[in-house]
């Protein structure tokens, strides 16, 4: 009944073209970014959009967690959470009144290697906006009760983040596959480490870091080029040229197929397994991200989800993931089922990677994986903060101002050669480090 | 209660964030430049009583997708707690057209994304796509609306998957547990106090009879909502909207049954003790008019209200508990009206470490007794209505959050009048509605406190 005619015929001709052209195809002219420079010279990718009077702002400072000294871990994330606690002459109460009153929002996020700040105001409020994040940047004021409260407030999390055995499980994860370097490290440190911090160690991570060589920039909305060139000025204009070099060392995740149980009493075990992936720079990162796609990455058209869930339920949801770090990278695999079935889900996992380093994926999977990875692309730029953030990554990752054009190309090229080269290099399940939640039966830590 | 269930679960991070935005856009419609309208959406109904709503929004060409059936949770037969959501997960199984699991398949080979998500009150499927494959899914979603296929086959290992995701989803953090007794406990002789996934023992007494009974029960045109949202218009959508769900005959749904809570006086307190907390919180919750149930009228002057006391770093709970008194890492206020029964407002409070829960618990009840006695002000309501107007512009700044929105208040019994009106029903509302409402509320008998506690901490009474 109903259109089920259709529906075969579409499906049939697996739709890569829709049958009835009732809704063209517009040309999807990309989004165009402009480069803006301000008379102080400071750098902007802009994506110009009035459509909304609303303007989101995204930037980013080199040097996130993993660049905090090995005795102030949590040192960049308890700064981000004072920066917009009072800055200027305005007390916190007072620049929190002023941002609310404007409707405008700035956040401050710490990453492994970055610290990100946004900021998003109704275009008619913008003035007011750019000042506030300025004073935030060049005069945060760490009085000494916010620095309290937000040290509480952090501790609480710390201590808080115990209750959510994913946290638990994450948090011993990295500390394992990442031991002896900084990414081994919760970012938000440790209650014994956030307790020691003082005001001068944030005025110290604030002159160490937020400096002009740090810094990247991207805004989308309802803002020309010429009104966005000062505003670029007041925004960054009073910060540093440059600052010292940041020492983080390079390094290679642990992959000599460690297994760690965490008993815990719980109903499921939670199940990570890691080893090294491919950073963002490597020229086989397209093939990777096909490939991961395929075996992980792609919910329901993926092999994990197929093996473990849709045919045996073994579990709600079971994901690989590429992780780039700037001075690592990682291919992760986190799922969780019940206790009972820990060693059954885990081995079907290692027989997935090892059936992909060995035969790579078949011509049916390249093609679909490309029709989704190239045709959902444009389902990104879903907000104004959404599309800033993506042309921030753009820039962080140094593709080029003509990157988001040239992105879809880059995965048409991918071949099955290109797949099966680097599956084989990457994955090997006698490798994994492998950590394991719960009370898992059929699972054993290593000796 | 806005309880959702989403299909794949929290690791699509995107649908989390997509869902926490509707949450937020449901609260902050307009612009207060523009005096009239939050969405401006365009509508017209078929045939068959499906009702369609379309918001433009021409910034990529996409389109997000979605169809809403006016059944949830609150419709569950008795022993059958869950069924909606197991159909839920069974709808992606297959028709004689689209092979089992193929829908996402498809969907993801044509560059487009997937899920559904059941509450109390609604079921809702989507798709976000290409505006040019728009037509394909719509034809996939009106057919499994009458095609749907089971075989035990591919329905019993779907139950153990929805066993996985209520112990991935609740029966590991303590925090979902308590959440889920406390509505038990509210919600007496009602259907929001059973959870959405359902109980364990009922969830694994769930037939693919029960399924295909629920499914022939309630999935028609004329108990549906079709919402699409993004590069597209009312003109260009209908000849689509015709040729695919058009084609559907409407057919006799049942009324939905109403249940009522009784009036309930007593206080009620409940305790979670769990060995894997390690910083105890407090929780009240009474039950609230919302947008279409008891007094509606209070409903936006409760949303004031919320903006007042909990209105980001200057609301009056997080400015005395955590920034004055110090007594507490967060504080706040929560209150969703978009329900079709009663709704809920809660206060919270989690006490700075190494705090006594007991003296947070009387600190929070101290500012909830000076807001009774005293009333706000007419100048903390003025700057509150100022806010949430000027904030309400961000709602159109998002491709699927208007789909959303409309969907969830259409779902619940609203009218695109009541959504679009919105920013003058707030514009319109008085000091003393404000504090009539906190009265009225917060000031009943027969609340529900909550304590989450360490295996070892002795309960803290609060009074």
């Amino acid at each position: 009944m109903v259109n089920a005619r259709t529906v075969r015929r579409l499906v049939s001709a697996l739709a890569l073209v829709a049958a009835s052209a009732a809704l063209p195809l517009r040309t999807a002219e990309a989004l165009e970014i402009q480069r803006v420079v301000s008379p102080g010279g400071i750098e902007a990718w802009l994506v110009e959009d009035h459509k909304v009077p609303v303007i989101a702002v995204e930037f980013s400072f080199a040097g996130g967690a993993s660049a905090d000294p090995a005795d102030k871990s949590g040192l960049a994330n308890l700064t981000s959470d004072l920066l917009d606690e009072g800055a200027g002459d305005l007390d916190s109460q007072a620049y929190a009144k002023r941002l609310q009153d404007d409707a405008s929002s700035v956040l401050f996020q710490v990453g492994p290697d970055t610290l990100y700040g946004g900021l998003r105001t109704l275009s008619e409020h913008q003035d007011s906006a750019w000042e506030l994040m300025a004073l935030a940047l060049a005069r945060p004021r760490f009085d000494a009760d916010a620095v309290e409260r937000v040290r509480a407030a952090v501790i609480s999390e710390i201590r808080q983040s115990d209750s959510d055995p994913s946290k638990v499980a994450r948090k011993a994860f990295y500390a394992q596959i990442f031991a002896g370097h900084p990414y081994s490290r919760d970012e938000l440190g440790s209650v014994d480490s956030v307790s020691r911090l003082t005001a001068d160690d944030l005025r110290g991570y604030v002159a160490a870091n937020f400096c002009r060589d740090r810094l990247l920039v991207s805004v989308t909305g309802d803002i020309a080029p010429s009104a966005l060139a000062p505003a670029l000025d007041r925004l960054f204009g009073a910060l540093p040229t440059s600052c010292p070099p940041l020492v983080v060392a390079e390094t290679e995740p642990q992959h000599s197929g460690e297994t760690l149980v965490m008993r815990r009493p719980m109903t499921q075990s939670i199940l990570l397994l890691g080893e090294p992936g491919v950073k963002r720079a490597d020229p086989d990162w397209f093939p990777a991200y096909v490939m991961n796609y395929v075996l992980g990455g792609g919910g329901f058209s993926s092999r994990l989800t197929e093996e473990v869930r849709e045919k045996r339920g073994l579990t709600y949801g079971v994901y690989s993931y590429l992780y780039p770090y700037d001075r690592a990278a990682l291919i992760i695999v986190n799922g969780s089922t019940k206790n009972a079935k820990a060693g059954e889900a885990l081995a079907l996992i290692k027989s997935e990677w090892a059936r992909m380093a060995a035969g790579g994926i078949t011509e049916k999977e390249l093609a679909d994986a490309k029709t989704y990875l190239t045709g959902s692309f444009p389902l990104q730029f879903s907000s104004s903060s959404a599309t800033a953030r993506l042309v921030l990554q753009v820039r962080r990752d140094n593709l080029g101002i003509d990157y988001l054009n040239r992105r879809n190309g880059l995965i048409e090229a991918v071949t099955l050669a290109d797949v099966a080269r680097v599956a084989k290099r990457l994955l090997d399940p006698a490798k994994f480090t492998t950590l394991v939640l719960g009370q898992p039966e059929g699972v054993a830590t290593t000796p | 209660m806005s309880d959702s269930l989403l299909r794949l679960g929290i690791k699509r991070g995107c649908l989390v964030a997509a869902f926490a935005l509707t949450l937020a856009t449901t609260a902050l419609p307009p612009s207060p430049a523009v005096a009239k309208g939050v969405y401006f959406p365009e509508s017209f109904t078929l045939a068959n009583g499906l009702q369609v709503v379309v918001v433009t929004n021409r910034r990529v060409p996409v389109v997000s997708h979605m169809l809403w059936y006016k059944v949830g949770g609150y419709d569950c037969p008795p022993t059958k707690s869950g069924i909606a959501h197991f159909l839920e997960h069974l709808m992606f199984k297959g028709t004689p057209s689209v092979g089992p699991g193929d829908f996402s398949k498809i969907v993801a080979r044509n560059g487009g994304r997937d899920n559904a998500f059941t509450s109390f009150d609604y079921t809702a499927y989507f798709q976000n796509v290409a505006r040019d494959r728009l037509e394909l899914v719509m034809g996939m979603e009106a057919d499994r609306m009458v095609n749907l296929r089971l075989t035990d086959a591919l329905v019993y290992p779907e139950r153990d998957v929805v066993m996985e995701e209520r112990r991935q989803r609740t029966d590991d953090l303590p925090g979902d547990r308590l959440s889920e007794q406390l509505e038990a406990t509210v919600f007496v002789n009602h259907p929001y106090g059973t959870p959405v996934i359902g109980w364990e023992h009922e969830i694994k007494g769930l037939t693919r009879e029960d399924a295909e009974a629920f499914y022939r029960t309630w999935y028609a045109p004329n108990n549906a909502i079709l919402v699409v949202s993004g590069d597209i218009d009312a003109a260009e959508l209908r000849p689509l909207a015709e040729k695919t769900y058009g084609a559907i005959p409407a057919r006799a749904v049942p009324e939905r049954l109403r249940f009522e809570v009784p009036a309930l006086t007593a206080e009620r307190r409940i305790i979670l003790h769990d060995s894997e907390i390690r910083e105890p919180s407090v929780v009240r919750e009474v039950l609230a008019p919302s947008y279409t149930h008891g007094d509606s009228d209070q409903a936006y002057a409760l949303e004031v209200l919320t903006e007042i006391m909990s209105g980001g770093p200057t609301g009056r709970l997080n400015r005395s508990l955590v920034v004055d008194q110090r007594i507490a890492v967060s504080a706040g206020l929560s209150y969703n009206p978009t329900t079709r029964g009663a709704a809920t407002l809660e206060v919270q409070a989690t006490p700075v470490p190494g705090g006594e829960i007991g003296k947070t618990e009387l600190a929070l009840t101290a500012e909830i007794d000076t807001l009774l006695k005293d009333g706000v002000t007419d100048e903390e309501v003025a700057t509150a209505k100022k806010r949430m107007l000027a904030a309400a512009v961000y709602a159109r700044d998002s491709l699927q959050g208007p789909a959303y929105a409309i969907g969830m208040a259409l779902a619940t019994g609203r009218t695109i009048d009541d959504i679009e009106s919105w920013p003058d029903r707030i514009a319109a509302v008085t000091t003393t509605a404000v504090n009539a409402a906190a009265r009225a509320v917060l000031g009943a008998q027969g609340g529900v406190t909550g304590q989450l506690l360490p295996a070892d901490a002795t309960t803290a009474k609060g009074e």
